[in-house]
């Protein structure tokens, strides 16, 4: 192991130095860099449309921005946040750069695929900011019909034909999954002895095959129904704009778990390398990410409680979302247990990981209340729906997003990052995300209804609460920006397993050579095998 | 009640079933505090009970326990089902309006919400409605998806165009609440917003005398059925050549192809606007299609005129008495 730390001389990121040899690489690790690189530059853009947003907020009149404006920043939000930075997030970097590390395999199966899906998600982002920066979209991310069909006057279309591009690209990266997966483990890498991280990839996966289509077949059809009056949802045509909410929500609801499924497989990751531990009940985190991608597909009818949709239909989808709770409730309750009796380091990636624990658990339980039918009636489509999403979505899948971040940072780059700059990031980004988002519950049960550009002024106080927690938010994803950068140059050498873990991807150099080990590696025991000395002596 | 204490964080409670709202809301908050707090704190403690004290520590061999997990799975499934039970019973009460409820017409139109009043009074984003009476609001759109949202009523419905929704609430202050349109909509949605005003019964009724009206929609619904000759064919006696209406609305009604259907107001609404889709028994399907020609209002107004020529569910129908 000494040796690999000083094996450094040739690895992917020297393997070439050309624009080119990055542009046309197939290497799956200099593509997770490329996704790195765009969702970054996203992220940031994203940002700033949210950073709108709050200060608008800040008084109850609209004096910031126009009306219109407004609600062009908040579907941009929407868009270039769910589409561009969510859902490819911990997927295409972190998983891009894992799957194959952690099963002993030198690529994906299929790499020019690989590329193919970078190339497809930037050809979806540029049409995407060509439509928000443009002209700009104001239907919400959402883009419900009939408003998004006939009464919009915003670049509709060319933001639907962006979502549909980038659909490719999720889909293309979810059947390199599952094909690497199957076919490529390493001998002896059965799939019990998967790391987490890979069973949360895989129903990843499946959710990305067999949901995006929905959502790309739905989007061409607004399309259609937009620019030919093809009669769909728009009822003046013949059309139901009921059944557009149906089709957007069977994936858009289980897009949600594309997004946090990958962020609990870096969470068991986490839990069982800072307690250098195996992780409590292995088999059931594995398998609740199974359940979880399966029954998040039967739960979608709990957008459209209100919708006119049957109340009856309202009862079975309140019951199908209360039971696809349990087994986010399993985890939460493993992981926890995964610290009894460990070896707890508090290095950066375990500050992500314990700050995680509580905003997963606020965003995973006042999802019960929403799945709460006749608490749904009231609170639906106000700040409370806002902020739970953004628990999730943002306390749990970018908090997680960092968390593997500066755990895996080492490995990509073979350089360390200050410790104390990156927990300092990690309490402000926890400080400051509660506090933007802690006040919006409250703002929905007094029911401002969200995307309102005007308010009744009795909800200011609590706007300008959530604007101030976002300057802090905004503080936690600002240093990373600088540090992260930073210790590419200056940072200390990292050797092949700086944290003392176990993992396939930590017996390869850091940085890895381009075919990840040199001899392919023979896997004999469970993940997460940890032996103290006292046994290892027994034995 | 809930609102009395702790004014900051509830909405004021005007409805016979705010405070039970509140009530699940109280306890979901109170869970989810349980189970936040003592996780997190957990998982703290442990973290520094169990913090690495050498660098090279490894914690002990500890992989499962199947007793834990069963018990981890089973008890949040059981919470889970009472909370269900609990909304579900709770959300049966709000979606079905008693039948004594009076009704008033709501059309979400960009940007404003237009009422009118069994009685004929009309008003716009305003809604003036007694205390201790049911009231069902029967809604519609005129373009694109609207929201109809009281929070001092806890009462939520989308307004969807092509079709008609309702929900329903019996007011307990009297006062002035918020009024909102929940569902995006376009340029100044949020200036879609007006005031539920709650009022004693005799207020109401003072209130209503003071306006000025055209009489009951059935009125206008009733011109409207002559305009556009729909009485050329429904006759008062079934001789037509459309059923007659006399008694119909609210009665079950047998279709060609032996399907029955309630002739409640999206039955009325579908036969005038898609008069193919569900034919009357034993008659032709003649009649044409009404759309595009007739306004949400004055669908409204039909349906308003096609009630008042009465009907209950022991009235025999039109098509079944052939």
């Amino acid at each position: 192991m000494e040796s690999a730390t000083n094996a450094a001389t040739v690895n992917y990121l020297t393997a070439g130095h050309t624009l080119k040899s990055w542009l046309l690489t197939k290497d799956h690790k200099r593509i997770a860099i490329l996704y790195l690189l765009s969702i970054t530059v996203f992220f940031v853009i994203g940002a700033l449309y949210a950073l709108g947003i709050r200060l608008e907020l800040l008084t109850p009149e609209g004096d910031f921005v126009s009306s219109d404006a407004y609600n062009r920043l908040f579907t941009g939000h929407g868009i270039i946040m769910v589409f561009f930075v969510l859902i490819p997030s911990i997927p295409a970097t972190l998983g891009n750069f894992l799957v194959p590390m952690m099963i002993g395999a030198r690529d994906l199966a299929f790499p020019r695929i690989n590329l193919l899906s970078w190339y497809l998600y930037i050809a979806g982002g540029i049409l995407a900011l060509w439509a928000v920066l443009g002209g700009g979209v104001d239907t919400g991310w959402t883009f419900y019909a009939p408003y998004s069909t006939m009464a919009s006057n915003s670049s509709v279309v060319l933001a639907g034909v962006a979502a549909f591009v980038a659909g490719f690209s999720s889909i293309l990266t979810g059947l390199n999954f599952i094909v690497t997966i199957h076919k490529m483990r390493a001998p002896g890498m059965t799939w019990f002895r998967l790391p987490l991280f890979i069973w949360a990839h895989y129903a990843t996966a499946l959710i990305m095959m067999l949901g995006t289509p929905v959502i790309a077949i739905t989007l061409l059809m607004v399309v259609l129904e937009r620019a030919l009056n093809l009669g769909i949802f728009d009822p003046r045509l013949g059309g139901d704009p009921v059944l557009y909410q149906h089709l957007f929500w069977f994936y858009s609801h289980p897009a949600v778990y594309i997004m946090i499924l990958p962020a609990m497989g870096v969470m068991s990751e986490l839990m069982s390398a800072f307690s250098r531990k195996g992780i409590f009940g292995y088999t059931f985190i594995a398998l609740s990410s199974l359940a979880i991608a399966v029954i998040g597909f039967l739960v979608w009818g709990h957008h459209l409680f209100v919708s006119s949709q049957s109340v009856y239909a309202g009862l079975v989808f309140s019951l199908l979302s209360y039971i696809v709770a349990v087994p986010s409730a399993i985890k939460v309750f493993n992981w926890t247990a995964t610290l009894y009796r460990g070896s707890i380091s508090w290095e950066p990636p375990m500050v992500f990981a314990l700050c995680f624990i509580g905003l997963f658990l606020i965003g995973g339980l006042t999802g019960v209340f929403l799945a709460a039918t006749a608490l749904d009636v009231h609170v639906h489509d106000t700040y409370f729906v806002v902020a739970h999403f953004h628990y999730i979505m943002v306390g749990g899948a970018i908090v997680m997003f960092m968390g593997g971040l500066h755990y895996w940072w080492p490995k990509m780059t073979g350089r360390m990052y200050p410790f104390p700059a990156a927990i300092t990031a990690a309490l402000l980004t926890f400080v400051g995300f509660n506090l933007t988002f802690g006040p919006q519950f409250i703002l929905g049960y007094l029911g401002m209804p969200r995307r309102y550009y005007m308010y009744p002024e009795e909800f200011q106080v609590l706007n300008v609460l959530s604007t101030a927690g976002a300057t802090i938010l905004g503080l936690g994803y600002l240093m990373p920006m600088f540090y992260l950068p930073w210790s590419l140059k200056y940072g200390a050498r990292a050797g092949a397993n700086p944290w003392g873990v176990k993992g396939l991807e930590w017996e390869s150099p850091s940085p890895p050579p381009t075919e990840n080990f040199p001899e392919t590696p023979i896997v004999t025991e469970p993940a997460y095998t940890y032996v103290r000395e006292q046994e290892a002596e027994v034995v | 009640m809930w609102s009395e204490l702790l004014p900051s964080i509830f909405p004021a409670s005007a409805s016979t079933f705010a405070d039970q709202v509140d009530h699940l809301y109280a306890f979901l908050v109170a869970l989810t505090a349980f189970f936040t707090i003592g996780i997190s704190l957990a998982a703290l403690y442990l973290a520094v009970r169990y913090r690495r004290r050498s660098p090279d520590e490894v914690g002990h061999p500890i992989h499962g326990s199947m007793a834990l997990e069963v018990t981890w799975s089973i008890i949040p499934l059981l919470i889970m089902l009472v909370i269900f039970g609990w909304s579900a019973a709770l959300f049966m009460t709000i979606s079905r309006a008693p039948s004594d409820a009076f009704e008033v017409t709501a059309i979400g139109k960009r940007w404003m919400w237009k009422f009118q009043h069994p009685s004929g009074q009309r008003e716009i984003n305003e809604l003036h409605v007694p205390i201790g009476q049911p009231v069902r609001v029967l809604i519609g759109s005129e373009d694109v998806l609207h929201s109809l949202y009281i929070p001092a009523f806890r009462v939520k419905m989308d307004a969807v165009p092509g079709r008609f929704t309702s929900l329903w609430f019996e007011a307990t202050e009297p006062g002035r609440y918020h009024l909102f349109c929940a569902e995006f909509c376009g340029t100044n949605h949020s200036g879609m917003i007006g005031s539920v005003v709650v009022m004693t019964q005799g207020d109401y009724q003072a209130w209503l005398a003071g306006g000025v009206t055209q009489g009951p929609p059935e009125i206008a619904g009733r011109q409207l059925f002559e305009e556009l000759a729909c009485n050329t064919c429904h006759f008062e006696q079934d001789a037509g050549r459309g059923p007659s209406l006399v008694g119909m609305f609210g009665s079950e009604i047998r279709l060609e192809g032996g399907q029955t259907v309630t002739a409640n107001e999206a039955y009325v609404r579908e036969s005038i606007m898609n008069s193919q889709a569900q034919v009357v028994e034993g008659y032709a399907p003649l009649m044409p299609s009404f759309q595009g020609l007739i306004s949400e209002e004055g669908l409204l107004q039909l349906v308003a005129y096609i009630r008042s020529l009465g009907g209950t569910a022991e009235s025999t129908t039109a098509g079944a008495a052939r």
